[in-house]
């Protein structure tokens, strides 16, 4: 079973607090079909467990198969600068039909994006941090997304809510 | 939490029935079948042995030989079929990983029996670019000289082979074959090359 190489930590993008019991850590493409189906799964996920989830999130863009993938990830991370990174992250998720320039330019202003920082999203100002998720992703032995770590632990589970709630409750009963 | 082997059947269950029906079937075989042919190999060949050359056409007008890369590390992927749901993962993953490939100065090349017009569809498709032999006619022979020809269904293996600059088989891993076997034991075998340039 595959390790997480590089624990999550406060350079991630995470929900919850770090030291929760359980942290999920999923490495996703913005314009995957699988991690939109996910995603209000993990939303459910992280709404029953509470603070005892931290859930953090890396990119994992498969350019070459979803063309709008990793600019929509570029908009995610320059929305973090702004402290609104899960705000775009959602948007995303929930506009995946609709992930082109012009929409993503879109979601930038309602989210506050000034001129500047837009351009440097179209410009590819993040693609550091995106190929970083990437590699790291890549050494820890993702496949394809969405793949989703368990306490640096590689889940293939079934990823719908309710398994993914009662494993993690689980988890907590046997750790009191 | 799943046995590694059945997770494709449960990630993709969900949205898309006839990937799930295509992995079902292979996975009803047995993953690791000993080949038929007497005087060929029935094991992946060895860490420290050379890699067996071969040409094959990597397009319907053009061969490549494996010695033809010799003074780069080669990947080597063989791989099923094209177009069958794990594959169509993992091709996709190399495909996005050719950046780290290039720093490593290394060449990846994917191998399976389907023909030359099929790769190319394929590798059209799904905008490959990195070349997809053919290991048609005879068929399988290669994956055969590799002892990873799985002579039950009448394809090769999900195999990765890391080829040193000398043509030396330095790593090498068998999956099941319905598993996509990622890359990481690609990278760590890179990362060990000798007289390699490593990346940054």
């Amino acid at each position: 079973m595959s390790q997480l190489k590089t624990a999550v930590g406060p350079d991630d993008h995470t929900q919850g607090p770090l030291d929760a019991p359980i942290v999920l850590l999923e490495y996703g493409d913005y314009e995957c079909p699988y991690c939109g189906e996910a995603y209000p799964e993990l939303k459910a996920v992280q709404k029953a467990m509470g603070d005892s989830l931290c859930f953090a999130f890396r990119n994992f863009p498969l350019s070459n198969a979803h063309p709008h993938a990793e600019r929509a990830a570029e908009f995610a991370e320059a929305a973090a600068t702004i402290g609104r990174f899960w705000e775009m992250h959602d948007a995303l998720y929930e506009h995946q039909d609709a992930l082109d320039d012009k929409s993503l330019s879109r979601y930038a202003r309602q989210l506050g994006f000034d001129d500047a920082l837009i351009e440097s999203a179209l410009n590819g100002a993040f693609a550091a941090r995106i190929r970083r998720d990437f590699t790291g992703g890549v050494r820890s032995g993702v496949n394809g997304t969405p793949s989703l770590f368990v306490n640096g632990q590689r889940y293939d589970g079934p990823r719908d809510a309710d398994t993914l709630v009662a494993l993690f409750r689980q988890a907590l009963a046997k750790h009191r | 939490m799943g046995v590694p082997g059945g997770r494709i059947l449960r990630e993709n269950g969900l949205r898309d029935e006839s990937r799930r029906v295509c992995a079902a079937r292979l996975n009803d075989k047995p993953l690791h079948e000993e080949v038929a042919v007497s005087n060929l190999p029935s094991s992946p060949v060895a860490v420290g042995q050379p890699a067996p050359e071969f040409t094959l056409p990597s397009a319907p007008d053009k061969n490549v030989s494996l010695s033809g890369f010799r003074g780069h590390p080669v990947v080597l992927v063989f791989y099923p079929a094209d177009w069958s749901p794990v594959c169509g993962d993992q091709v996709a993953l190399y495909n996005e990983m050719l950046p780290v490939f290039r720093d490593y100065d290394a060449q990846i090349l994917g191998i399976s029996v389907d023909g030359a017009w099929c790769h190319a569809a394929f590798a059209a498709d799904r905008k490959l670019q990195f070349p997809l032999l053919a290991d048609f006619e005879p068929k399988g022979e290669i994956a055969r000289r590799y002892g990873v020809y799985d002579a039950k269904i009448g394809v090769a293996e999900r195999a990765l082979f890391v080829i040193d600059a000398g043509g030396i088989v330095r790593w090498r891993y068998v999956s099941p074959i319905d598993v996509n076997p990622g890359a990481d034991g690609i990278l760590e075998a890179l990362d060990k090359l000798p007289h390699e340039r490593s990346p940054a």
